[in-house]
């Protein structure tokens, strides 16, 4: 029988297997940031060890870093000493890092790919659950434990059960207004926030191919929100044509030849999933979440359910509670007060351009705060370059300096208590954007029309 | 790691689905550098209101803590890879969660520090939370070596499933990095292979 391409990927970096046990997988790319990374450091020093392989390793600082004055110290003492600390294991263990006022400093997702650290075929793992958005490449990659860190730091390896394999296809036309965020909120409505769990995904079909790699990668980004471990889409043309010429992409021969061997990586006609999901692209709408999961997702014309899908009903009025919602009422034209664009999920250049267009020549609404947080160095270089900073910054928006930012807020930019915000990160959890915040998440093209009316707002009426 | 063989405790239930690890930890006490002391924020933002005071009505605050076995709704552990969930749970005292349900990284997380976490199914798990709400005080016991989970009085008795070689880590609390470096020379070679 025929392997999938997470077979085909799993089975070449299997160095070995414990009887009814684990398999011990070989870790191409490790990527590390300041918050996961300390105590695996830690106990690789009380083991008296050195990091294995620091040419595998590549670290940046992102989750904690302000996205203001980045040229001046941290002000904030713990973050400080975090980023301060990442910056001395790396110095002591010889990995690249891509610190605070570096070129390629940015959101480990975003600089990954953009560097051409992300490539076809490879495990890439990071203390982050978001690295599934690696899997876009064809690659397999998942988020791991801080103890996980320190495994592959110690050994390059980790102790892994294999998965049971999903395939998700999406065949047909997206319709007008309709992106990649819409296409993987309105899978996870479907599917539930935990349908995914125990598996690891494939997304295939006409409208995945028809996706530009940056859309790609917002999809196989939240493949974690469906409690998937990873999700991944066979490279294509257009996975080779985006790698072309990245920093650390394999150049001149030795990149056709890469190429060549890249071509391979699809799944074999006769191959089985355990579990096949099919979705018809012309369904698709534009999505927006209204609770504190991503799995309670509607479309945006659509009426908050009445009752619980896919939750208890009791987990489900906490949810409406939390969020001052009822359920029956709609969400669009609801009042905001935040719009934020940014995260591993959208805060790439397409993104910043999308949300740029929808806004140009517009002001946004008086009651809105609105912060577009570039995903990277290299991203906000090209906003720069392009005159998008200024766009934004014309409609009201403020333009900052990239990390994860509101995303987490674990730096400075949180969402007040209460206050709703319609964001492009990745998840609506009850205080993730600051204690009592409430989140709408949406696309970047939602968020931006949004912040211009001051209430949640459908694309297709201002197209 | 520290061994796990057996213990015996009241159950502390919380019964909501889709707990993240956000509620588990909130983001902003991640900046430590250290495993130590995130018991102090575990579930913070149910424990306390916006002014820090203690929220009365939380189950953590209404009782006489004195439990070793959380007991939680499906899907426990959504979200966030932070392994700092798996320590504020464990500093906080617990040394076993149940529920019928527990996303992937969380699992893998609570095993590599020693928690355990056990399966039940959804009915028994329900069964489990009414039964709580008339004596809360009722003792349930977990055993490792027999994979078992029952009440002392008797009513509940479920099997839970481990794989072996984790089973076997708990028991000894052999670690798996001790282990994974004692086979680096077949990581070497496969290096080598490649």
């Amino acid at each position: 029988m025929g392997k999938t391409l997470f077979e085909k990927v799993w089975d070449d970096h299997v160095v070995d297997s414990i009887n009814n046990g684990p398999s011990i997988l070989y870790i191409d790319k490790h990527l590390i940031h300041e918050v996961t990374s300390p105590q695996a450091f830690n106990g690789l020093n009380n083991r008296n060890i050195k990091v294995f392989r620091p040419k595998k390793t590549v670290a940046t600082a992102d989750h904690n870093v302000p996205t203001l004055n980045q040229h001046l110290p941290i002000k904030e003492e713990l973050s400080r000493n975090q980023v301060d600390t990442l910056t001395k294991n790396c110095k002591e263990h010889n990995i690249n890092l891509y610190g605070l006022g570096h070129k390629y400093q940015g959101i480990v997702h975003v600089i990954g790919p953009e560097l051409g650290i992300t490539q076809p075929g490879m495990t890439i793992v990071c203390g982050d659950s978001h690295t599934s958005t690696h899997g876009a490449f064809g690659s397999i990659a998942f988020g791991i434990g801080t103890s996980e860190v320190e495994m592959v730091l110690s050994t390059q390896c980790l102790l892994q059960y294999k998965p049971k394999t999903m395939l998700i296809e999406i065949d047909g036309d997206l319709k007008d207004g309709v992106y990649s965020k819409d296409i993987i909120l309105y899978i996870i409505s479907k599917i539930s926030a935990s349908g995914g769990t125990g598996y690891f995904v494939e997304y295939s079909g006409s409208a995945i191919r028809s996706l530009s790699m940056e859309s790609r990668m917002t999809i196989c980004n939240m493949s974690i929100e469906m409690g998937a471990r990873g999700g991944m889409i066979a490279p294509d043309n257009k996975t080779f044509e985006y790698l072309k010429n990245k920093e650390f992409s394999p150049k001149g021969d030795d990149f056709l030849k890469t190429v060549k061997k890249w071509g391979n990586l699809k799944t074999d006609n006769n191959a089985k999933y355990d579990k096949v999901i099919k979705f018809n692209a012309n369904q698709i709408e534009p999505m927006i979440t209204y609770g504190t999961n991503p799995g309670m997702g509607i479309k945006i014309n659509e009426n908050i359910p009445s009752s619980a899908i896919n939750n208890s009903e009791e987990s489900f009025n906490k949810s409406l509670e939390y969020m001052g919602i009822h359920s029956g009422e709609k969400l669009i034209n609801k009042k905001i007060d935040y719009v934020f664009i940014g995260s591993c999920t959208n805060s790439r250049i397409e993104d910043l351009r999308v949300a740029a267009n929808t806004i140009k020549g517009k002001k946004i609404h008086n009651n809105v705060t609105a912060w577009v947080i570039p995903g990277s160095k290299s991203v906000e270089k090209i906003a720069l370059e392009e005159g998008l900073n200024k766009v934004f910054e014309e409609a009201g928006f403020e333009f900052r300096q990239p990390g994860c930012s509101a995303c987490l807020a674990m730096n400075e930019d949180k969402i007040p208590s209460s206050k709703y915000c319609v964001s492009t990160s990745n998840r609506n959890f009850e205080g993730r954007q600051g204690p009592g915040s409430r989140t709408f998440l949406a696309s970047p093209v939602t968020a931006a029309i949004s912040a211009i009316n001051g209430y949640v707002s459908d694309i297709r009426n201002h197209l | 790691m520290k061994k796990f063989k057996k213990l015996s405790s009241k159950l502390t239930p919380l019964n909501i689905e889709n707990i993240d690890t956000d509620q588990i930890i909130p983001a902003r006490f991640l900046k430590a550098v250290t495993r130590e002391g995130f018991g102090d924020n575990l579930f913070r933002d149910w424990r306390y209101d916006n002014y820090n005071n203690l929220k009365n009505n939380f189950i953590l605050n209404k009782i006489k803590f004195d439990s070793k076995i959380l007991l939680a709704g499906r899907n426990f552990g959504c979200g966030s890879s932070r392994e700092h969930a798996a320590w504020a749970i464990y500093d906080y005292g617990f040394r076993v969660v149940v529920s019928s349900f527990f996303a992937d990284i969380f699992k893998n997380n609570a095993l590599n520090n020693g928690l355990l976490v056990v399966q039940i199914k959804q009915n028994i798990l329900d069964q489990i939370f009414d039964k709580l709400i008339e004596d809360p005080s009722i003792y349930f016991n977990v055993d490792l070596i027999t994979q078992k989970f029952y009440s002392t009085d008797g009513i509940f008795e479920e099997k839970f499933e481990i794989n072996n070689y984790n089973k076997t880590c708990l028991l000894n609390g052999f670690d798996n990095i001790d282990y994974l470096l004692s086979i680096k020379e077949k990581i070497v070679k496969y290096e080598e292979k490649k």
